[in-house]
């Protein structure tokens, strides 16, 4: 799960991480009030959405005076902000996050992430601040220090410490920094994240540390026991039809395609998205309903495929096993009416009464297409949209 | 032959006397596992059919002789569930729970080092050595005992389209697991295929891979060094956009790590024979196969 730049910032605070001074802000009056409150200006106006590149992209400007925070404000706020990031569509931008500028003397690079090839929790980070990281590890790979944490043992003093000294991180900053770093590493634990990203981390001029910006993603297997960051889940920012489907419990994820496809397993499911595309189609999105293919499930997945207009065709494929396929086929052909399905629906089932589910189908009076092999189905689904 | 479960594995169900662990515990002894208890912590001295139910791990260790776990138990508790195994001394743990937060598994990982117990999973169907040994959720029907090939696999359902295309092709398994679709696992493609070069009785593999991580690349390399016998690899997720998660946890493809055209190309690059049409890859089995 992703949150924004500011919700990120109230977590850091909890752990006493440095942050500019700054609040939010949903309309450009309310931008300036903000500013008002700050100890100084120039403030930077920050557009807040789930996507990197904002600078880039026009969502990040400075205000040197309280009329230019509230006109910067208005223009960024409703504006659909386009970044690397966000895909050509961009995102619109419904929050700015409004904060004081700072007097930046350096600019470091840190993240806190999970090893998944080592299991252990890696500190990373560089004097390469507010650059792209992954080009600073495929050109100068040196300049990045990783310090791997074993996750029983928990963070020691001597991590932060590697992490200062080969930075280097100026002397007049090193006893902040090892707090911070010891902070960031408890809240990551703390918090279940997946990702925890500071680029820029600035040292400013006065010798302070301060996390300038900040970037937290989280397990969405730990969120169930993570109440209050589940309040923090924007569904703005998410695709309507992923919402509707997480509704239901159906893993789905929209795509551009015109073969909507409904698959029990998610390894399955890539594969049947594959299989759709070397028959010559595009899949409209990826949905695995997991181990139960009841008739209401079915259902429901029709609903939310055909909920995108560009789908001019639908591929079921169950490998059920244990499943009986004519207890699936008669829900199939109840959702699809009950539904009033107009595409044609290849069908591959596999499990127990293979036989008596493909008689179903066939006898259903629907455009339902029995697929005896996956082989056989791809050739169906090649048909489907010639 | 098989690796790691056989005739003589003695499973212990955690979470016995749940819907899963009651449905799939039923299922294993009807394929014929031996499965000598169960554990639900404050139900131990009751019966699951003829299972004695205990109270914790180390008591059917020590009560029925249990010397492999098989793991129902729900994402918040799994973690705690697998570490009890372990410690109490069984020798594989399969572990089919899916959702168990990533930072518990890194834990129940670096736990697991200094310990004799091999983990299979999570978010796996399990491990089946046909016609002696089921421990998971996999449909028995599909296989067919006597090898010679093996399987291995990070997934569920397309595991059993491989090995249902295997059998269609006569061609039976020695032994099929799935290391589950988690971004950090107990055993990964590199430890199954050492087990499977060691086995005389397997004589080819398939590896089914997906998008995420880096297991299929690492292993490519071992096979090149070391895996003598042939091996046919499938990756899914050709058509995955970046940065999502597509069902499975691990399955995530990161900046520009983790693609499947990267997997195809480094399995290309160790000589692995790579199926790019699901639907035909019995067929290519049939062929690669013919000698073994």
């Amino acid at each position: 799960m992703k949150i924004h730049e500011y919700q990120a910032k109230e977590l850091f605070k909890k752990y006493d991480i440095p942050v500019p001074k700054g609040g939010v802000a949903t309309d450009a009056r309310q931008a300036r009030s903000v500013a008002a409150g700050l100890p100084s200006l120039p403030a930077v106006v920050k557009a807040q959405i789930h996507a990197g590149g904002r600078g880039k992209g026009g969502g990040v400007k400075l205000a040197r005076t309280l009329e230019e925070v509230e006109t910067l404000a208005g223009q960024i706020i409703g504006m659909t902000l386009v970044t690397h990031q966000t895909g050509p569509e961009g995102r619109t931008v419904k929050k700015v996050l409004v904060e004081e500028g700072l007097d930046i003397a350096k600019e470091l690079y840190f993240s806190i992430i999970p090893d998944r090839s080592t299991a252990k929790v890696v500190i990373m980070a560089s004097e390469a601040g507010g650059m792209d990281i992954e080009e600073v590890a495929a050109k100068t790979p040196e300049k990045i220090v990783k310090v791997p944490v074993e996750p029983t043992l928990g963070i020691q003093g001597y991590h932060c410490r590697e992490v200062a000294y080969r930075l280097p991180v100026p002397p007049a900053g090193i006893r902040p920094f090892l707090a911070m770093v010891r902070g960031l590493y408890q809240l990551f634990v703390d918090y279940d994240c997946s990702l925890l990203e500071i680029n820029p981390l600035v040292v400013t001029a006065q010798d302070g540390i301060v996390a300038l910006d900040a970037k937290i993603n989280l397990d969405d297997n730990a969120l169930f026991r993570h109440k209050d960051i589940q309040d923090f889940r924007d569904l703005d920012e998410e695709d309507p039809l992923e919402v509707e489907a997480s509704k239901y419990n159906l893993n789905y994820i929209k795509m551009d395609g015109n073969v909507g496809n409904m698959v029990n397993g998610a390894g399955l499911a890539m594969a049947t998205m594959d299989i759709i595309k070397q028959a010559g189609a595009h899949p409209a999105n990826f949905l695995d309903v997991g181990g139960g293919a009841s008739a209401e499930m079915v259902e429901n997945g029709f609903r939310i495929i055909l909920s995108d207009q560009n789908v001019k065709g639908i591929f079921i494929n169950i490998f059920g096993g244990i499943l009986r396929c004519d207890v699936l086929a008669s829900g199939v052909v109840e959702a699809a009416k009950k539904v009033g399905i107009q595409v044609p629906v290849v069908v591959r089932m596999e499990g127990t009464n293979v036989e008596e589910g493909r008689r179903i189908l066939k006898e259903s009076g629907l455009d339902l297409i029995g697929a005896a092999s996956l082989k056989d189905a791809a050739q169906k689904v090649a048909a489907l949209v010639r | 032959m098989s690796i790691f479960v056989n005739k003589d594995t003695r499973v212990v169900v955690q979470g016995i006397t749940g819907k899963e662990g009651q449905f799939h515990a039923r299922q294993c002894i009807e394929y014929g596992t031996n499965v000598v208890g169960g554990v639900t912590p404050g139900k131990g001295g009751q019966k699951m059919d003829n299972v004695p139910v205990f109270n914790t791990v180390l008591q059917a260790v020590q009560g029925a002789g249990a010397n492999c776990s098989l793991i129902f138990v729900p994402p918040a508790f799994a973690a705690d569930a697998i570490m009890e195994s372990a410690d109490a001394g069984v020798d594989v743990i399969v572990a089919i729970t899916e959702g168990i937060p990533v930072l518990d598994m890194m834990k129940v990982k670096n736990h697991l080092a200094r310990t004799k117990a091999r983990l299979i999973g999570p978010n796996c169907p399990g491990i089946i050595t046909p016609g002696e040994c089921k421990v998971g959720i996999m449909p028995a029907p599909i296989h067919k005992p006597g090898g010679p090939i093996g399987v291995v696999s990070r997934s569920g359902t397309l595991t059993y389209e491989v090995v249902h295309q295997l059998t269609l092709q006569g061609l039976g398994q020695t032994t099929c697991l799935g290391i589950g679709g988690d971004p950090i696992n107990g055993t990964n493609f590199i430890d199954c295929l050492v087990a499977f070069e060691a086995d005389p009785q397997t004589k080819g593999i398939v590896m089914v891979g997906e998008i995420g991580g880096n297991a299929e690349e690492d292993a490519a390399l071992f096979i090149k060094e070391k895996v003598t016998k042939p091996v046919i690899g499938f990756v899914a997720g050709l058509t995955a956009p970046p940065g999502r998660r597509m069902g499975h946890a691990g399955a995530i493809i990161s900046g520009s790590s983790g693609t499947a055209q990267g997997k195809i190309a480094a399995m290309k690059a160790a000589g692995i024979h790579v199926c790019e049409d699901l639907g035909s890859l019995g067929e290519l089995c049939g062929k690669v196969f013919v000698h073994v």
